[in-house]
């Protein structure tokens, strides 16, 4: 098995920065946003971003703005593992209804995760309008599904597995494809 | 007349010998044997069978079975419960009266006696009733059943507890008349309302019902006391707890006249095996601890017990593959009896030969006065006799029963029956069961006749 | 995961803290305005109920529906083969049918186990209470009322280390105890029973749990954090289990004294449905310490976890 880096720590820190800036951007500005990571590196990844929105935009408070979104129970591959380990969703205080919401991903592949995600969104509330931000894109969509913030476009073929790390959860950063 | 020659066969464990039988009967043992075979060469054939390694025992008798005819067909009926009893190394069989019409008149005992005759297979003495329809509110016709063609000695509502004090003391003292003897299953009803299996830790974790050994250990200590005020002879069945052995122990050391049996699972099975609720387990009275096991296999050796009763209990598919509180209370036994007995006094070594044939025959013929049954291995006897091996080692199946509710289902047990010679016919050879009963001669009948009566 | 969810003792003490977990995340589901998950969708689960029991079967049914699975209500009376269909025949036909998991109620102890093990039916069998043996699902609710009673929004992880936990009457015939019993020591807590002489087991010594026969005596010296009242049956009295109802309630019933000895943050439970006046006072039932309610609501969270757990999953050999 061959490994490669593909993205350094700096790498990540610099698509994160972009990221949260483009966040900002097409909002024009942080009124009524919310990040929500899907467990478990997009819940890191949302809050790197809200750290960094934060550090930008003063009056945009991380504790009302960050939540988490479980999508275990609307995976549409239940039946052909065991059964899987659930974890929280939290909300932000003032919850989704009406509000601007960019759910966060580590990686963007098939996109049923994510097909997951908006429905497990939909029966939390109503959001404004959802978006969608991934640290990595690699192709090989199954559904109409597109993202709307990209760290990294990284084509790849299917043999191929690709690891994120983020210090947080694995220790160390960096984004890795094993072929 | 058909001749057999048994060679190199051990009588009860001694040095292998040879048995001539003629007929009906033993009419030559040893060096005898072989000489009057080789004289008769000519004029009849006899025929050879190698016994080399193989023990005869007298043929078996069982003073407690269910043959179920007549009214419950479809579990067993005289003529498959005695090729079951053939294949167990049994001649001769009780069957107990719970059937349907109860063995509470002279008419079911003749019937149930005619079929046991037509069948061929094994001696079959009706037990009568001790109470109408077993209700336990009035004696049964015991005289009758006594001096019809069936001529019962045994009488039993087993099945159910002859509970009544008054009753109990009253058939007691009936019997003596005719040199009967009340078998009591010992249970008494107030303490095991819904009981399920025994009481005691198991029964506590699974919430079945539990029936307590006082329940099985109060009515045999009345008994006895009973048999002892009235001057008669008691017979207990399937003894069950540690607490009856001490009682009878007890009565017999009081001289009180009172014999004991024992079944093969309640000396071999306990009631753990009620866990995973496989209602194959499930018998009346229950399976115990290890602890009563014991108990009771120390009495088998010691004497307390008298006899091994199989208390053959077939029952259907159906009312066993259900939920434990819904299914019906039994075990087979007739084929496998003879295995565990091996097992628990020989293999063990426990015991030896001379008391498996007391166990398994002399007294369970004599309790139940059958004069042609358990009679020594000696010239002039009535050929009654199972041929066993006692080294094989063998899955503990039942193949000859209508019905399948085997609880050594699993097990490996030793003494497997090779032979069984009933009054001089083979019911089983070579580990195969006859496809036709020995026919009965109307001569054989009057002198079974004769016997029993002039006792 | 487990196969089926027979008996308390089916599951280790990671297992049923596992099972407590979820079902923290299914009562926040419970809480919102959308109460449904998508996660059972397409399965059938049969409440198969031979006992009459309207809350516990509409507690499964709400379960299963609020999990998006189909649910068939079968009722039938008795069961042995002298009555009708048999056991057997109920589940081949559920089988038939194509059901994913059966959720049982039976009056003969033994019949969950045997339905799960005699072949009839391939799906996921739940005891919901055969005879006076065990009713799994009502003990993990009670574990998780204390729980959450203990430790509020951080309940998450926790076992019952160090709580004790006293068990209230008819304990001789009750599932509910016995399932308690296994639980609550499985998570690492001290169990009292207290019952009258006749209605405790003849052996009891291979139970993990001391034995009272005074109710104030046990409240005084142990001063549980919970106490569990089982249901009195007034067929018992007929059967010389205790000579009356007043007496019984006289001396082992949950009355205004009783709870005077209560601590204020310690529980007074009641698996349902209660007599009033009883096993249990009115103002006992009513009181700040009674969790007669949240136990039921809870019960619902408790076993869209255990059917979340038995059915999502793929269901093979390695399963079991």
């Amino acid at each position: 098995m061959v490994a490669r880096t593909v993205l350094t720590s700096d790498d990540i820190d610099r698509a994160v920065t972009r990221i949260a800036h483009e966040i900002i951007e097409a909002n024009h500005g942080t009124e009524n946003l919310v990040l929500l990571g899907i467990p478990t590196r997009g819940v890191v990844l949302a809050s790197r971003i809200a750290e960094v929105i934060a550090r930008n935009q003063p009056d945009f408070s991380p504790s009302n703005s960050i939540g988490r979104l479980d999508i275990t129970m609307y995976r549409d591959d239940l039946a052909a593992n065991p059964t899987r380990a659930v974890t929280e969703t939290i909300e932000p205080d003032q919850g989704i209804d009406g509000r601007v919401v960019v759910l966060v991903d580590d990686v963007l592949y098939s996109g049923r995760t994510i097909r997951a995600a908006l429905d497990a969104l939909s029966d939390l509330g109503r959001p404004k309008v959802v978006r969608l931000a991934v640290l990595v894109d690699r192709g090989h969509r199954e559904l109409p599904i597109r993202a709307d913030f990209v760290g990294k476009n990284l084509p790849t073929s299917r043999e191929e597995r690709i690891q994120v790390k983020l210090v947080e959860v694995d220790g160390e950063n960096g984004v890795v494809i094993e072929s | 007349m058909s001749k057999f020659l048994l060679t190199n066969v051990s009588l009860l464990g001694d040095t292998p010998t040879s048995v001539l039988i003629e007929g009906q009967h033993i009419v030559a043992i040893g060096a005898d044997a072989a000489t009057v075979a080789e004289n008769s060469k000519g004029a009849h054939s006899v025929e050879e069978i190698d016994c080399s390694g193989l023990i005869a025992v007298p043929g078996l008798v069982d003073l407690h079975t269910h043959l179920r005819e007549p009214g419950f067909e479809a579990s067993e009926t005289v003529l498959t419960g005695t090729r079951s009893a053939a294949a167990g190394g049994f001649t001769a069989v009780h069957a107990m009266a719970n059937t349907n019409p109860v063995a509470d008149t002279a008419g079911v005992v003749e019937q149930v006696w005619s079929l046991g005759l037509a069948a061929g297979f094994a001696d079959v003495a009706p037990v009568g009733a001790v109470t109408l329809g077993l209700e336990g509110k009035q004696l049964s016709e015991m005289a009758a059943m006594a001096d019809s063609r069936a001529q019962v000695r045994v009488f039993s509502d087993d099945g159910k507890c002859v509970s009544d004090a008054l009753l109990m003391r009253r058939a007691l003292e009936y019997v003596k008349a005719f040199d009967g003897v009340v078998a009591q299953h010992a249970q008494e009803p107030r303490l095991t309302e819904g009981a399920q299996m025994n009481e005691g830790v198991v029964s506590a974790e699974l919430g079945l019902t539990g029936w307590p050994a006082v329940a099985e250990e109060s009515i045999i200590a009345r008994d006895v006391l009973l048999a002892e005020h009235v001057g008669s002879r008691l017979h207990v069945c399937h003894l069950s707890t540690a607490g009856s052995v001490e009682i009878i122990r007890w009565a017999k050391a009081r001289g009180i006249n009172v014999t004991a049996e024992v079944t093969p699972h309640h000396l071999l099975l306990t009631d753990e095996l009620a866990r995973g609720y496989n209602a194959i387990y499930k018998v009346n009275p229950p399976l115990r601890t290890q602890s009563d096991v014991m108990a009771l296999r120390a009495a088998l050796v010691d004497g307390t017990i008298d006899i091994i009763a199989t208390d053959h209990a077939p029952h259907t598919d159906e009312s066993k593959d259900c939920e434990w509180s819904a299914a019906a209370f039994g075990m087979l036994g007739l084929e496998i009896a003879a295995s565990v007995a091996h097992d628990v006094l020989i293999a063990s070594g426990a015991s030896n030969w001379h008391r498996f044939a007391e166990v398994l025959s002399h007294n369970p013929a004599n309790i139940g006065r059958l004069t042609q049954q358990g009679q020594p291995l000696a010239v002039g006897s009535i050929a009654n006799l199972a041929i066993i091996d006692p080294t094989e080692r063998h899955e503990a199946v039942s193949t000859q029963s209508k019905s399948h509710n085997n609880p050594y289902v699993g097990l490996k047990v030793g003494g497997k029956v090779v032979h069984t010679i009933y009054r001089g016919y083979f019911t089983k050879r070579d580990g195969t069961v006859a496809a036709t009963g020995r026919s009965h001669t109307a001569e054989d009948t009057v002198a079974t006749a004769k016997e029993k009566s002039s006792k | 995961m487990i196969k089926h969810l027979l008996s308390s003792a089916d599951l280790s003490r990671d297992a049923a803290i596992n099972l407590l977990d979820i079902a923290e995340t299914m009562a926040g589901v419970n809480d919102r305005e959308i109460k449904k998950l998508p996660t059972l969708r397409g399965k059938t689960v049969v409440n198969l109920f031979f006992e009459d029991s309207t809350r516990t079967r509409i507690s499964f049914e709400l379960a299963a529906k609020r999990l998006s699975a189909d649910v068939i209500n079968f009722s039938a009376k008795g069961s042995s083969v002298s009555k009708g269909e048999s056991l057997k025949d109920t589940a081949q036909t559920l089988e038939a049918m194509g059901a994913d998991g059966v959720v049982i109620r039976h009056p003969a102890s033994g019949a969950a186990y045997t339905l799960a093990h005699s072949g009839w039916i391939n799906g996921a069998i739940v005891n919901a209470g055969d005879g006076t043996h065990e009713h799994p699902t009502q003990a993990l609710l009670d574990a998780f009322t204390i729980r959450r009673r203990l430790h509020g929004l951080s309940a998450t992880g926790k076992s019952l280390d160090g709580i004790k936990v006293a068990i209230v009457g008819d304990v001789l015939h009750s599932r509910v105890a016995r399932s308690n019993l296994l639980l609550l020591n499985t998570l690492g807590a001290e169990v009292h029973l207290v019952a009258p002489p006749t209605l405790l087991p003849a052996d009891a010594s291979g139970w993990n749990a001391q034995i009272h026969y005074n109710l104030d005596e046990m409240l005084q010296q142990v001063k549980p954090d919970a106490v569990m009242m089982l249901r009195v049956q007034l067929e018992r009295m007929n059967a010389a289990y205790f000579p009356s109802e007043r007496e019984y309630a006289r001396v082992w019933g949950f009355n205004a004294d009783r709870l005077a000895l209560l601590g204020a943050k310690s529980l007074l439970m009641h698996p349902g449905p209660m007599n009033r006046g009883l096993e249990i006072s009115a103002a006992a039932a009513d009181s700040p310490n009674s969790t007669v309610l949240e136990q039921v609501s809870n019960g619902v969270s408790i076993r869209m976890a255990v059917l979340y757990n038995l059915l999502s999953g793929e269901r093979s050999i390695d399963n079991v």
